[in-house]
């Protein structure tokens, strides 16, 4: 077992160990504070396919968070107020059921992260990062401006979506909903960077000539790579929403694309786990550092720039230390 | 909607253009001379409309107020040059982008510490104020016409400055080509200082005209910043006359799109419908527009093969 393993492992055991811990003395805080974790990880796990292996810096991935948290807060508050999304051409209910919400969010924000990729994707190095940021702002302007759906002030669902056999309420349980979900997206990604595709995309990040030469279309590698990157974050946007009841633009906004970038340094980019390590310092951060200082996000930001300036590799690289991921 | 109107909003989406121009010129400059992108230029127009705040506050005097919004972002801009930013030249796209994200969080916090979270307010001058009539009859406020002035009196300095001076020519040199301009023995690290705090300057002055016009408060230079990201990415990046050409269209989209669209939608849809719809997609129009332009030229519309 090398050292990145083991700091995995012991993420993995800390994230599930704490909220296990803080169910047994009764702080459901503590737990829903984890649930912030295993979420917004999630959102990073979506982000490190396209940018830790794709190379892909994506400032725009609140897009399919955001796309994500509506997609939850549209068929639930359909649901809730008894109303059909539409009647024509065929009737189509809100739904309060989490498979299924899960499913149109993974849905929808591939479909978006397919017309933002195809269209993104024709630009690169900074022209991909600034055409990203601003399909994320259409969206966010767009959110805001459009009345259907609580326009800036957003919507709120009164009760949590349910889950076949589990009661969400219980903070617990609706936490192992998620680190399961967490868990699925860490496997499926495993198993991406060691199959062909993976390979493949992985290659051409690091040389692009090269993999044309041998016959693979990058464009085509890479636009796979941001619609399943694209999905998964979206996913975690349904479920951010779901956890706060509560579905605003603000999920659009570009600041949540810088703050998923975030968890995705400080972490490490491209390591597997990065986005667990990153997303968990980030919210023991706000946490910890808010209740001493209102100005928190000061010591947050040299805290980032000492990162990106002397420990690249985020906290992963430092900890298992290897300074690259996978070059 | 009379033409009077009309000609009113087309004045208005040119202030905005001019005002965007001030803010793009320093990004792509920055991003032309050095490959930096930097998103903390929003910060200096924040740190440039709060300078010109506290001064015009404790002076009473705009003109004072302008030239400490010019001397502090100038300063400020100099400052991270000299600390992070300089660090940052030779890294990726990706730690130039978080790096300056850290830039932004530190500047934004570090204000509202400084300065609370109520905004504060610049008043336009006496002798700016109020109206003028221009021929044709139209009422227009004078301060408005006025940055209009001085925008496009900065934009021709530029030009003239990057065409005909010595530092213009070593910009465009170190655009060019780095290493043959510091083996000819001109101080390369002195001249990105220069250029960054130049930047930085125009962002602060920008903020310091538009402060009076809305107010200053903590996280106003981002919805700009992203807006002169739009502006260059469209003028293509590095270029000046991209940034004067892209500034202007954007801020006539915008302003005119707000306007046009919901009376053009009126023709075959409902009224109030018009009106949502309208709105919801004048709001998006200028990014609609760079993807647009994107998808027809991938570098912008001046930008180079580089």
């Amino acid at each position: 077992m090398n050292r990145e393993r083991m700091v995995n492992a012991a993420l993995l055991t800390l994230l599930l160990g704490v909220p296990l811990w803080a169910w047994a003395t009764d702080e459901p805080f503590t737990i829903t504070l984890a649930t912030r974790v295993a979420i917004l990880a999630l959102a990073g796990v979506g982000l490190n396919i396209a940018l830790g292996l794709g190379g892909l810096v994506s400032l725009g991935h609140a897009a399919f968070f955001g796309i994500g948290g509506y997609a939850m807060g549209i068929l639930a508050s359909h649901a809730q107020s008894y109303t059909p999304l539409m009647e024509s051409p065929f009737l189509l209910e809100g739904t309060k059921s989490m498979p299924v919400i899960w499913l149109v969010a993974l849905l929808a924000s591939a479909l978006a992260a397919l017309v933002i990729g195809a269209l993104s994707l024709r630009t690169s190095g900074v022209y991909f990062i600034m055409i990203t940021l601003a399909f994320g702002q259409m969206l966010y302007f767009f959110s805001i401006s459009w009345p259907a759906y609580g326009g800036e002030d957003g919507l709120s669902i009164y009760m949590r979506n349910g889950f076949p056999g589990l009661n969400t309420l219980d903070p617990i349980q609706f936490f192992a909903i998620c680190f399961a979900c967490l868990a699925a997206a860490l496997w499926f990604n495993a198993r991406l960077v060691r199959s062909p595709f993976g390979l493949a995309l992985n290659a051409a990040r690091q040389s692009p000539e090269r993999v044309e030469t041998v016959g693979l279309g990058t464009f085509r590698l890479r636009f796979v790579a941001f619609v399943i990157s694209g999905a998964i974050t979206g996913l975690a946007g349904a479920l951010f929403a779901d956890l706060n009841r509560f579905v605003s633009p603000n999920m659009f906004s570009w600041q949540m694309s810088g703050e998923i970038m975030v968890f995705v340094i400080l972490g490490g980019v491209g390591r597997l786990y990065g986005p667990v390590a990153g997303a968990a310092l980030f919210i023991t951060l706000e946490h910890v550092l808010g209740g001493i200082s209102p100005f928190w996000h000061v010591w947050l930001g040299f805290l980032l720039l000492l990162v990106v300036l002397f420990a690249r590799g985020g906290i992963v690289g430092l900890l298992a230390g290897r300074r690259v991921a996978h070059d | 909607m009379t033409p009077l109107l009309f000609i009113e909003q087309v004045l208005n989406g040119l202030q905005f253009g001019v005002m965007l121009f001030l803010m793009a010129a320093g990004l792509t400059l920055v991003f032309g001379v050095m490959g930096l992108i930097n998103l903390a230029h929003g910060s200096l127009y924040m740190v440039g409309a709060f300078a010109a705040a506290a001064v015009a506050g404790w002076s009473g005097s705009f003109l004072l107020a302008l030239v400490a919004a010019l001397a502090a972002s100038a300063a400020a801009g100099a400052i991270v040059e000299l600390t992070v930013i300089r660090r940052l030249y030779d890294r990726d796209h990706l730690d130039q982008v978080l790096a300056t994200f850290a830039l932004i969080l530190i500047f934004s916090e570090g204000t509202r510490w400084l300065f609370g979270s109520f905004p504060l307010f610049l008043d336009i001058p006496d002798w700016l104020s109020g109206p003028v009539t221009l021929p044709g009859g139209i009422e227009y406020p004078l301060y408005r016409l006025a940055i209009i002035a001085v925008g496009l009196s900065i934009a021709a300095g530029l030009f003239w400055l990057i065409a005909r001076t010595r530092l213009g020519i070593r910009i465009r040199a170190g655009e060019s080509d780095r290493e043959m301009i510091a083996a000819l023995g001109v101080d390369i690290s002195r001249l990105y200082t220069i250029v960054f705090a130049l930047g930085a300057a125009l962002a602060g002055l920008a903020g310091a005209m538009v402060g009076a016009l809305q107010s200053v408060q903590v996280g106003m230079g981002e919805p700009v910043l992203i807006l002169a990201f739009v502006v260059i990415v469209i003028g293509g990046i590095g270029s000046i006359k991209g940034a004067l050409i892209g500034a202007l269209l954007v801020g006539l989209t915008d302003t005119l799109g707000g306007l046009l669209l919901p009376e053009a939608l009126k023709l075959f849809m409902e009224t109030s419908d018009a009106t949502a719809t309208g709105s919801a997609l004048a709001s998006m129009l200028i990014y609609i527009l760079m993807a647009v332009v994107l998808i027809w030229r991938p570098r912008g519309l001046f930008g180079g093969a580089t």
